[in-house]
């Protein structure tokens, strides 16, 4: 009942801005575009925001308009446990397409209101012995069927659900980290302060799907997007990436997709020789990888032309004679 | 409650440090309750500012406060398992460091958690354990064993100073009319008739049989925290029994160098004897050999398996340039120098036995240390990260203060206590300095258990 009535007042306000979202949409191309504009143009609620016009006009509209139509598929929070019925999401990243372009970092950032350093979903140079060749490896939330980090929480604050996904719940979270220390994979981040948000972010209700607005003294961490999944769109990371790295999909309808070809999820894992990252933990990950073989890219390409600070991250292994 | 005169001239020896709380005691209590304010500051800046204020991060998400907790909640764990010893042996010789240990059991078990709430993120949703609990996790484990023991561990300090707050309160002593009232209440209504005797003394055991299970329990379930994780130098089999072994080693340093201060302190030489100095010793000599074959097998096995992860974590503890010399020095000073010491009849006195005893105690914090911060300072990824402070974890100074606020609100509970109860426990004693007096104890001893039967 309650939720109906979230529902309903959230189409409300939906059909009441929908004549000026549209302009906004259409001028924008996505909401995290006019997101991002709201953020440096308003200092407060009801403030006037600028935004260009599909006639390439400047045009100023009240940012209480500016309601994020995306992150409005607020579910209940049974259903935010219970997950999507009928899905099984899983993911297929292929290693040898990923040139470290690093457009999924900030698609994810930008989507969720992260600042810069807070990286849901990195992008490390993997060297797996002395004499390997050094590839590009795109790393989110596992999602493990065996999560280690859902075990060992007291208070049942991240959970599994049934279409597969591993989500947190920050109204809940005591912000122990213990899942941080138990995850093999680093995946986990902490709100170590205040996080900064839109004003209008941060009044809204929260939601363990969007995981908005973040909490100080919670955990966090890649979430699969399950609002976009449930308006039928994919993660941004994966519409993000220029060549395709990121396969989406539903295990039960055996389909994955990066965006511009959609194949069968069990016959690309078998062709392509998918494996799991550090399968002998037992975590049974929901993230495939398919070996970097006939690499798209010299690894140098994401590389080279990395702004110092994020080039530093891999100097070690990129240029081992030189000291840092 | 009648005392036999040994009894009665230990309560009389003791009798003015409970009457009165001197200048030195002020200076004492004041000098901790600054340390407790600084603390008290940092952990507002904590509150206020979030964790950031910490040297805790990303990877390594837990820091100094559950060195802390892990040290000092093992101190209680020892307390009770050596209380509960002794009483249940009835060692006679062992009568007047029982208080002590109980004191050292039950003011640990309260500030020791204080420090786990440090590393808690969201403070205002404590009540989240009890409202969302969920049993699969190693942390309700802990929640549910720590309480339990806080309780178990209370009554059994309660339950050994029955009869002496009868003594206290049939003293007619110089003291405030309140503290009359509060051992009147506490001594509830004991007159040491046959009846109450055997109940205390049924209670008495039934509590030390449970509370040495009890501890070691707790103390395997906090080791539990870790090794339940996947984490190379947690993930490992013996952490249960090493982190039993481990709080054992370092309570009984503890109690040492408690019983060396209050002997000074209170010219407690003829109950604090050379012989209890020797004996002790002779337990921290073989603990440090337990311990010392416990810490062998972890790194013996994991180097010598050398699969990567456990590679990573071992080399760091070893390299020079990491945590090579503090590894040495915490085996060197935490196990080795101790045997020796102890073992060496001419270094087997007390004033030396205490010198390595309280080297011990910093040592095997540093242990914890190294137990806790290099395993999650390596990751099964590379870190690839640019801040130092989340590569690396270096402890800021509200971290310290508040570590320091720890050891100072330990030394003030202990001070408070051992001005309301005698160090020395005086119903209970047992005159073993003369042969005719021990066989008197055993008597006494006897005519006990026949009252039981």
């Amino acid at each position: 009942m309650v939720q109906e009535e979230i529902n309903d007042k959230s189409r409300r306000s939906f059909l009441k801005t929908a004549a000026v979202a549209t302009v906004v949409t259409a001028a924008c191309g996505s909401a995290a575009c006019s997101c991002s504009s709201a953020k440096t143009d308003t200092a407060a609620e009801g403030g006037k925001v600028r935004l260009l016009s599909p006639d390439g006009e400047i045009v100023e509209i009240d940012s209480a308009y500016l309601n994020h139509q995306e992150h409005m598929a607020i579910v209940s929070k049974l259903e935010q446990r219970q997950g999507i019925a009928g899905k099984r999401f899983v993911m297929v990243v292929d290693l040898a397409l990923c040139k470290n372009a690093r457009k999924c970092i900030t698609a994810c950032q930008k989507w969720h209101y992260r600042p810069e350093e807070t990286e849901w979903l990195s992008v490390k140079l993997m060297k797996d012995s002395e004499k390997a060749a050094p590839y590009w490896f795109p790393k989110q939330c596992f999602h493990c069927d065996n999560p280690p980090c859902v075990k060992v929480c007291p208070v049942d604050a991240t959970f599994k659900r049934q279409d597969g996904l591993v989500l947190i719940d920050n109204d809940r979270c005591i912000g122990c980290k213990f899942c941080m220390a138990a995850c093999p994979y680093s995946t986990r981040v902490f709100n170590w302060d205040e996080p900064e948000m839109p004003i209008d972010i941060r009044n809204l209700k929260y939601s363990a799907e969007t995981g908005l607005p973040a909490k100080v003294g919670t955990v966090e961490k890649c979430d699969f997007c399950p609002d976009r999944s449930r308006e039928g769109l994919l993660p941004p990371c994966v519409e993000a990436c220029p060549n395709g790295v990121f396969y989406f999909g539903d295990e039960n309808e055996d389909t994955v997709t990066n965006g511009s070809e959609t194949v069968s999820f069990s016959q690309l894992i078998k062709d392509r020789a998918a494996y799991r990252f550090l399968e002998e933990l037992g975590t049974k990950p929901r993230v495939y990888y398919l070996p970097p073989k006939d690499r798209q890219f010299p690894v140098e390409r994401g590389y080279d032309d990395l702004p110092g600070n994020i080039k530093d991250r891999f100097k070690d292994i990129m240029e081992p004679n030189k000291k840092s | 409650m009648e005392l036999n005169s040994y009894q009665q001239e230990a309560f009389d020896y003791q009798r003015p440090n409970i009457e009165k709380f001197g200048k030195k005691n002020w200076m004492w209590t004041i000098f901790f309750l600054l340390w407790i304010a600084v603390g008290g500051y940092a952990l507002y800046l904590q509150i206020a500012k979030g964790h950031i204020v910490t040297g805790m991060r990303d990877n390594v998400v837990w820091g100094l406060f559950i060195v802390n907790f892990i040290f000092i909640i093992g101190l209680s764990y020892a307390g009770a398992i050596i209380s509960g010893l002794l009483h249940l042996f009835h060692v006679s010789w062992g009568k007047p460091i029982i208080r002590l240990a109980q004191i050292m059991t039950v003011v640990s078990v309260i500030v020791g958690p204080i420090f786990i709430l440090l590393c808690i993120g969201r403070l205002d949703r404590l009540h989240h354990l009890f409202i969302y609990p969920r049993l699969q996790s190693p942390m309700t484990w802990d929640v549910l064993a720590i309480l339990t023991y806080l309780v178990g561990s209370i009554l059994f300090l309660y339950m050994a100073l029955i009869k002496d707050f009868a003594v206290y309160r049939d003293a007619k002593m110089n003291i405030p009319k309140w503290r009359q009232k509060l051992y009147t209440i506490l001594a509830i209504g004991y007159r040491g008739g046959a009846s109450q005797k055997r109940h205390l003394i049924i209670s008495q055991n039934l509590l030390a049989i449970i509370i040495i299970p009890l501890s070691i329990m707790v103390s395997s379930i906090l080791s539990w925290v870790f090794g339940m994780t996947l984490r190379p130098g947690w993930h490992s089999t013996i952490f249960g029994p090493y982190f039993v072994l481990g709080a054992l080693y370092s309570g009984v340093g503890v109690l040492i160098v408690a019983m060396w201060a209050y002997r000074k302190m209170y010219k407690l030489d003829n109950y604090f004897t050379d012989k209890h100095f020797t004996y002790l010793g002779y337990c921290m000599m073989v603990l440090a050999a337990g311990y010392g074959y416990f810490t062998f097998s972890e790194y013996f096995t994991s180097w010598f398996g050398s699969a990567k992860w456990d590679s990573d974590v071992i080399d760091k503890l070893f390299n020079p340039a990491e945590y090579g010399w503090w590894t040495l020095g915490a085996n060197l000073v935490g196990i080795l120098i101790p045997i020796f010491i102890v073992a060496i009849p001419k270094t087997r006195k007390p004033q030396w036995i205490t010198l390595v005893a309280f080297l011990m105690i910093i040592a095997l914090w540093i242990k914890r240390y190294l137990i806790i911060v290099p395993t999650l300072e390596t990751p099964a990824l590379p870190m690839q990260d640019t801040r130092m402070e989340y590569v690396k974890y270096a402890a800021t100074w509200p971290e310290w203060a508040l570590t320091f606020a720890g050891i100072a609100s330990f030394l003030l509970l202990f001070t408070i206590i051992s001005k309301f109860v005698t160090v020395i426990p005086v119903s209970e004693l047992v005159d073993t300095s003369h042969h005719h007096h021990a066989e008197h104890a055993i008597e006494e001893d006897k005519k006990d258990k026949i009252q039981l039967a």
